[in-house]
């Protein structure tokens, strides 16, 4: 019998070691896994380079990972953030390396990696500094740069609803990057507010297929304010 | 007299047509959306992974996951879809967002458009969406002010800032006046400050072509 739920966020992050690459869920605050987070933290482990659209931000979870020192790399689109300077202090302190990437190219790169996709040309950054020394090629009398797939050892997501095959549906726009992080990653974990039967779910309105999920815990949230998850 | 930043924002609403899909960027941008006709249909994108986007939501009845490209709670409009990140983004690149709305640093007189960072050695650097935008929708318009607080033209022959997009920009809207980029150069359409278009061609520093008509001309 498959079930992929496990009961302890610790035992859900277990096998990440120092130098690992993770990719983490959420657009801000939506789609964070925030337990999932937390048992990295105790976990100990450091040197990681974290994928993930931003850097932080007011005291939330990827912060603390920031502000603990664990970070030596992230790969992102916007670090900066009002109110939060863990990451600020950091990189202008030459402690942080960073990769700056487009957002659609982020998001296609993480995309390319869980399809198999050995890269692709786009014509976003084309002419900006973000594509200085990457290839260039006119295609139709336009120019599109190549970008390569971003992959990870660990994908850690957040969704709404999870059954035991590890089928996943997320609520409103804390989707964002969790469908593609699933696919590109060698080991996806993710953490759920709810878990149901099988065959609850139906299958027409499935986004993540069990296929790309490893484990995930069931978190209990029940996200329709703010200051429950902040 | 130079427009405020609503009234900006009222002016770029005016020529949302309705049926459009739309993304609003942060700061002025988000502001049109409260100025668009209520007569028309106009569908709003928003990066993170939405069509349909309503407003901000009231006090106490936010959602912990809905939110806006800014991280401001919003709400959802009847008909409205959810979508991952990288479709989100393939809607923009693949030429679906008809109009998109952004803020800028500078842009030339090519329609180059620099609103990703300065050139100071401590700003943090962050891209966003904007590159995706400039690069995939269908109509870029910018909202800015003309000056900067030093009093210098944000409308520029070359960007001494990097660019986020080369030759992009089709209109821009500022607090003086409204322009938009043709092959030719730069074509003022609208005037709010007293000044004729000599004298604006003097104070943004290059020759620009007059396209105002009686009607547009306030002085």
């Amino acid at each position: 019998m498959i079930d992929k739920e496990v009961h302890d966020a610790g035992e859900a992050v277990s096998g990440i070691e120092n130098g690992a690459t993770i990719m983490i869920g959420g657009f801000g605050p939506p789609g964070q896994p925030v337990a999932l987070i937390e048992a990295l933290l105790n976990r100990g482990v450091s040197d990681l380079v974290v994928i993930n659209n931003n850097a932080g931000a007011g005291g939330d979870a990827i912060s603390r990972l920031f502000g603990a020192g664990r970070v030596r790399k992230v790969i992102c689109s916007f670090p900066k953030a009002i109110g939060s300077t863990v990451f600020d202090e950091l990189f202008l302190a030459g402690k942080i390396e960073l990769e700056l990437v487009p957002q659609g190219n982020l998001a296609e790169r993480i995309r390319a990696a869980g399809a198999g996709i050995g890269g692709f040309f786009t014509k976003t950054g084309y002419g900006t500094e973000l594509a200085a020394d990457k290839e260039v090629r006119l295609i139709d009398g336009e120019h599109y740069v190549f970008e390569t797939p971003l992959h990870a050892d660990f994908a850690l997501i957040r969704a709404s609803r999870a059954d035991r095959w590890g089928n996943l549906v997320y609520r409103k726009t804390a989707r964002n990057f969790g469908p593609v992080m699933a696919a590109a990653a060698k080991v996806t974990i993710a953490e759920v507010d709810h878990v149901v039967a099988l065959g609850e779910l139906d299958p027409e309105i499935i986004v993540t297929p069990g296929i790309y999920v490893d484990r995930f815990i069931s978190t209990g949230y029940a996200p329709t304010n703010p200051k429950v998850t902040s | 007299m130079r427009l405020s930043r609503h009234q900006i924002a009222a002016r770029v609403a005016k020529d949302i047509p309705d049926g459009a899909y739309v993304n609003l960027g942060i700061g002025v941008p988000t502001l049109v959306a409260d100025y668009l006709p209520e007569d028309r249909e106009i569908i709003l994108h928003t990066e993170n992974g939405m069509l349909g986007m309503g407003g901000a939501a009231l006090p106490g009845q936010e959602d912990a996951d809905l939110t806006n490209a800014g991280k401001v709670y919003v709400t959802e409009e009847i008909g409205a879809s959810y979508f991952h990140h990288a479709d989100s983004f393939a809607m923009m690149r693949g030429g679906h967002i008809d109009f998109c709305v952004m803020g800028a640093y500078q842009v030339s007189a090519r329609g180059d458009l620099a609103n990703w960072r300065t050139n100071s050695t401590t700003s943090i650097p962050g891209v966003g969406g904007a590159m995706d935008l400039a690069a995939g929708a269908k109509h870029v318009y910018v909202v800015m002010d003309l000056f900067s607080k030093t009093g210098e033209s944000k409308l520029v022959q070359n960007c001494s800032y990097p660019l986020t997009g080369a030759e992009c920009v089709e209109r821009i809207y500022t607090d003086v006046a409204v322009f938009d980029v043709i092959p030719a150069g730069v074509r003022i359409l609208e005037i709010f400050d007293d000044l004729d278009a000599g004298q604006l061609s003097t104070l943004v520093g290059f020759t620009l072509i007059d396209a105002t008509t009686s009607a547009t001309v306030r002085n």
